[in-house]
């Protein structure tokens, strides 16, 4: 046999920091399964999310200046071999996900120690790494079919995470088995949309299928492969008709899983969603134009409100923050639906502020779990003297959600509604206005509960531990720095909105 | 104790031939039908027949559950880390020229045997923990519970 000596320039590991962004929790998965200790489980998994939060900031500031890093897969070039693509619109994406799982772990490990019965801890955090590993895959891979199988490797997790909260509330298993259910058929129609545009097409890499589409033109395959997938995401993000999975799952889950996945599982979905609108399909494409301006835009709006409304009348905090999520993700999609770059700007700033909003409201749910053993707003009155520091950073959380100046939701807002204004939508600019004051309403009522009303004579409830209370804070601050200093985010968020509206172009 | 004897000499017969046949068809699988997972799914039967003649504590001697649960996982580290061992050698991830670069088709081979292996011992630990999960019917919950 002949010897051949291929030439090959060993790649650094700088090279590959797109591959170990996703596999550090993915191989620290199955490492936590062979070593099966409860002891090491939690130091093993924070580990891997640590160091692949270093990675993602190692990857954002390559691309922050609109640079693209395109990472092949066993050395198969795109478009046959699968490819790695960040750019800044998913470096940032990966950036909120790995900085969430990392904080949600440090509150973790004491909240999973009461929530979760100990002989599970290990498969726990196993699972928590595959959901990690699998929105990092669908966050940066550029290939249609790896979406799909790294958005069922992170949802089938999901359900597993969720189910965990059985221990507490054995609803935790209907709510599970309901998300499975519509997670499956939504994974469904995301792959037979795929199976549409590959049809059209004949590839499966996003640029790729991108540059074909803009050489065949509009046509009736392309047309269903679109809407296949917008509704088939469309059930990830929660979309205003297709959330009815939301509040329960959210609800009945680990305070811990609450908090990472209202932080970034849905907001993964927003991104791909904004990947196939903006990048694979042209934002010229007509059929996807008006998709956005009559039925995202309608829905949004209805989110907006509906799930406000309902929020206000609920009787448990962990409940009205799921509805309340609904109603947020409404103010994300209407910033796509603008189709213009504030509006897109809006959308992923709103997507990382909501994000660590949300992460701090909810890990401080998981303190009131903890420490006064339920979420009800009976159980919670008084809790303003009792735990000060965790009602406190409710309070920060509570005014970034309604948009007060000087903390990050007035920023994504104020963004939204100079998007409204720049397309002289007028009444649209009200209506984000209007409906921030129900989240007023409804964020009163728990502040109402926590410092208006006495506690009851008997009660002992002591402040959480500080394992809890210094996460809960670094999410409360984060929501005040990133409040008033906007340089990172808007910046990082312009340059996004930039690459994904340069439609296909901004793919090569 | 006695009962079903013909049942339990073939089946005895036949676990030896069915794992022999899912080590061809896991090793052979770069030439003729089958692979990492068919074999892995054969290589399962094997201990479901088992465990479906012979009792589940039987089979659950011969493989007790912690280890087939250590054996799913270790499946994928064999699969990633043949990845890692490319990527260390200075190759993208799951390259497998990496392994004789002087040779790459050669790499190539023993890369998809490795990768396959891993597939197919993850595959066996899932079919054996599901068969486990289904037929041990251990009460999740009691009735007090609810």
């Amino acid at each position: 046999m002949s010897t051949e000596t291929v030439p090959h320039t060993a790649m650094t590991l700088v090279d590959h920091l797109p591959a170990i962004q996703v596999l550090l929790p993915f191989v620290m998965a199955p490492l936590v399964v062979v070593v099966g200790s409860r002891r090491l489980a939690w130091p093993l998994t924070f580990l891997a999310s640590a160091a692949a939060f270093v990675v993602s900031i190692l990857l954002l500031m390559q691309v922050i200046d609109g640079s693209i890093i395109s990472y092949h897969m066993g050395g198969w070039a795109p478009p046959l071999g699968i490819e790695y693509r960040v750019d800044a619109a998913n470096a940032f994406v990966l950036l909120l996900v790995t900085a969430m799982s990392t904080l949600v772990l440090l509150f973790a490990r004491r909240s999973v120690e009461d929530e979760v019965s100990a002989k599970h801890h290990a498969l726990f955090y196993t699972a928590f790494l595959l959901c990690l590993s699998g929105l990092l895959g669908v966050a940066i891979t550029g290939d249609a079919f790896n979406i799909f199988v790294f958005l069922e490797i992170s949802s089938l997790a999901t359900y597993v995470l969720i189910a965990q909260g059985s221990e507490r509330d054995k609803r935790a298993l209907t709510a599970s088995y309901d998300y499975l259910m519509m997670g499956t058929i939504g994974a469904t129609f995301f792959v037979i949309g795929i199976g549409f545009l590959y049809m059209a097409t004949g590839t499966l890499n996003l640029a790729d299928i991108a540059g074909r589409i803009e050489d065949l033109g509009d046509n009736r395959t392309v047309r269903a492969g679109f809407a296949f997938i917008v509704v088939g995401i469309g059930l990830k993000v929660a979309m205003f008709p297709l959330h009815s999975w939301l509040p329960n799952a959210y609800t009945y889950a680990p305070s811990m899983v609450t908090a990472f996945l209202a932080a970034t599982a849905t907001k993964v979905a927003v991104y791909v969603l904004l990947r196939f609108v903006f990048s694979v399909f042209d934002p010229d494409f007509l059929f996807g134009t008006n998709t956005l301006a009559f039925i995202i835009l309608p829905l949004a709006v209805v989110a907006m409100f509906s799930a406000s409304f309902v929020a206000i009348f609920q009787s448990d905090l962990k409940r009205m923050l799921a509805y309340s999520s609904i109603a947020q993700i409404g103010y994300i999609l209407l910033g796509i639906a603008f189709l213009s770059e504030t509006g897109v700007t809006a959308a992923i700033v709103h997507l990382f502020n909501h994000g660590i909003t949300k992460a701090a409201l909810f890990m401080a749910v998981g303190a009131y779990v903890f420490s006064a053993k339920g979420t009800f707003y009976d159980t919670l009155q008084g809790m303003g003297r009792q735990m000060p520091l965790t009602s406190a950073a409710v309070v920060v959380g509570g005014l970034s959600l309604i948009g007060v100046p000087g903390t990050a939701g007035f920023i994504s807002k104020w963004v939204l509604v100079e998007a409204a204004l720049e397309k002289g939508w007028w009444p649209v600019a009200l209506l984000i206005v209007l409906s921030s004051l129900l989240a007023v309403i409804y964020v009163w009522r728990v502040l109402e509960v926590l410092y208006m009303q006495p506690a009851s004579e008997s009660s002992t409830v002591r402040e959480a531990p500080m394992s809890m209370v210094i996460p809960i804070w670094i999410g409360a601050l984060a929501c005040i720095y990133f409040g008033l200093d906007t340089d990172v985010t808007l910046t990082a968020a312009r340059t996004a909105a930039q690459g994904l509206l340069a439609g296909s172009t901004g793919l090569h | 104790m006695r009962h079903h004897l013909i049942l339990r000499v073939i089946t005895k017969l036949l676990i030896g031939s069915i794992m022999i046949f899912a080590l061809y068809v896991q090793f052979h699988g770069d030439y003729s039908p089958g692979g990492g997972f068919q074999a892995g799914v054969i290589m399962a039967v094997g201990f479901i027949i088992y465990g479906v003649v012979f009792s589940l504590d039987e089979a659950q001697k011969v493989l007790p559950p912690w280890l087939v649960h250590k054996l799913s996982a270790l499946g994928v580290l064999l699969y990633a880390g043949t990845g890692l061992v490319s990527m260390f050698l200075g190759y993208e991830f799951l390259n497998y020229s990496a392994m004789t670069p002087d040779h790459p088709e050669h790499g190539q081979h023993y890369g998809i045997l490795l990768v396959e292996l891993g597939v197919g011992i993850t595959v066996t630990g899932v079919m054996v923990t599901i068969y486990y999960a289904f037929t041990s019917r251990t009460p999740i919950m009691d009735d007090e519970a609810w």
